[in-house]
């Protein structure tokens, strides 16, 4: 009843690819976190402090990348822009759509942080003859940092593993990679087996990463 | 010298201060007392632009505090605040949340911040607490770090809003006792306080504060020995 023959060789060959191509996953899963965490927080600051359109963008930011498919979104930075005649590389694909959504997820994060630090940090910040803006990067944001640490580490382990989405738009990162050589050799249950390691590997070195990181930066 | 002319703020409908004209003079004492929701606190938020006015001005060294051109982080600098909830920084350390003002507020340098805040943690009696964070300090502790953060700014003026009505009665002590300590020195202070014993053996001056109103103002032998208003003489009864 079961007369499937396992044949790792052809994985054991390519293991190579698919290590270097899981360097890519976690570079693109990285590089739309750091811009995710800098849109993610504009929108939450937009949504708190402001009134009229920018409110309504943000507002609308936040609600279509939360409440649609990655994958559409995905799709919209690929084939939506490449109706309109905009063609971005496929990395630029994935890092734009991942950006997007992380940003939308981040941003409320960021606004039940914001929301987290008493008001009279800023009056006291604001007292000593801080601006704003000292008071908001010195006081304020170092605090929200903590209060959203772990969530933000969440959001870094969905972004690596969200990212195999990107093979669905011909990115060849992890997945995509793995695809591509378990349809050359039809051994597919051996390719995605091992690149499943290699998934749970970059995640368990993420969560690990992120506990000696806040072990050195929260000492209070 | 601090000038209050006319005071009027509103929170939406609701008036809570209705005309308000105080002068405090440099190097005195000033003790504001009064029932909770008189306006005292609000008082202090309006003379250092933390909170908006709706009418009449206040006046720091010559300047309106509130006026369209005036550079409100730069005045603020003479005025010291020390809040009810202490608000130490609790991500920063004793001496980085002293030295931190000093250092980008005022543009010392790090070495220059640093000697004045551990100038200042030894002034309030922090001196062996340089490295520790907030949340390892007790109330009173977190307030006389929030005292000497004030402090590291040089203000010519301390305004204290209710510095020790938060704090357990056991610590209340170690606080009033550095406000004495500043008091001594010379520095210009303004206190809201709970502490009729503070109010009547320090200050120079004692405002009785009544929705709004400021009611009474005197020496405190003649507040608490010999009130004019009814008002005030009913809250000194209860208080005591």
């Amino acid at each position: 009843m079961f007369d499937y023959n396992f044949h790792w060789r052809p994985v054991l060959k390519s293991l190579p690819d698919l290590l270097e191509a899981g360097l890519l996953t976690l570079q693109v899963a990285t590089l739309s976190m750091v811009v995710g965490i800098v849109i993610g927080l504009v929108l939450a600051l937009v949504r708190m402090h402001m009134r009229g359109p920018l409110y309504w963008l943000a507002t609308s930011w936040v609600e279509l990348a939360r409440n649609t498919p990655a994958l559409f979104q995905l799709f919209f930075f690929g084939f939506g822009l490449g109706a309109f005649g905009l063609h971005l590389s496929p990395f630029a694909i994935v890092l734009c759509g991942l950006s997007f959504n992380c940003a939308g997820y981040l941003a409320e994060n960021f606004r039940g942080g914001f929301q987290a630090v008493p008001d009279t940090q800023l009056r006291a910040a604001r007292s000593l003859g801080m601006s704003s803006w000292q008071a908001y990067t010195r006081i304020i944001i170092p605090q929200v940092f903590r209060i959203v640490y772990h969530p933000l580490t969440n959001q870094l382990v969905w972004a690596v593993l969200m990212s195999s989405l990107g093979m669905l738009v011909g990115f060849r990162e992890l997945s995509g990679e793995t695809q591509f050589f378990a349809s050359r050799t039809f051994r597919i249950f051996e390719y995605f087996a091992v690149t499943a390691v290699i998934y749970y590997v970059i995640v368990k070195f993420i969560l690990a990463a992120s506990r000696l990181l806040a072990m050195r930066l929260f000492r209070y | 010298m601090i000038e209050i002319r006319g005071l009027e703020k509103y929170f939406g409908a609701l008036q809570v201060l209705k005309g308000i004209d105080l002068d405090v003079e440099k190097g005195e004492v000033l003790s504001v007392i009064g029932a909770s929701g008189s306006g005292k606190s609000t008082l202090l938020y309006c003379i250092n632009g933390l909170e908006p006015i709706q009418k009449g001005a206040v006046i720091v060294d010559g300047t309106d505090v509130h006026a369209k051109g005036t550079d409100i982080n730069k005045l603020r600098q003479k005025l010291g605040m020390v809040f009810q909830q202490w608000n130490s920084f609790p991500h920063l350390t004793a001496l980085e949340n002293v030295a931190l003002a000093p250092k980008i507020v005022k543009g010392k340098s790090r070495a220059e911040a640093q000697a004045i805040a551990e100038s200042q943690l030894k002034h309030v009696g922090l001196g062996d607490k340089l490295n520790v964070y907030p949340g390892a300090l007790s109330g009173g502790q977190q307030q006389r770090l929030a005292i000497a953060r004030a402090l590291a700014m040089e203000p010519t003026y301390m305004l204290f809003d209710e510095a020790t009505s938060a704090l357990d009665p056991e610590l209340v002590g170690e606080v009033l006792d550095t406000m004495r300590l500043l008091a001594e020195e010379g520095m210009t202070m303004i206190c809201v306080t709970h502490e009729m014993g503070f109010a009547r053996d320090v200050s120079d001056r004692v405002a009785y504060f009544h929705q709004g109103v400021m009611e009474e103002i005197g020496p405190p032998e003649q507040i608490f020995g010999d009130a004019k208003s009814e008002n005030t003489r009913k809250f000194l009864a209860n208080v005591r």
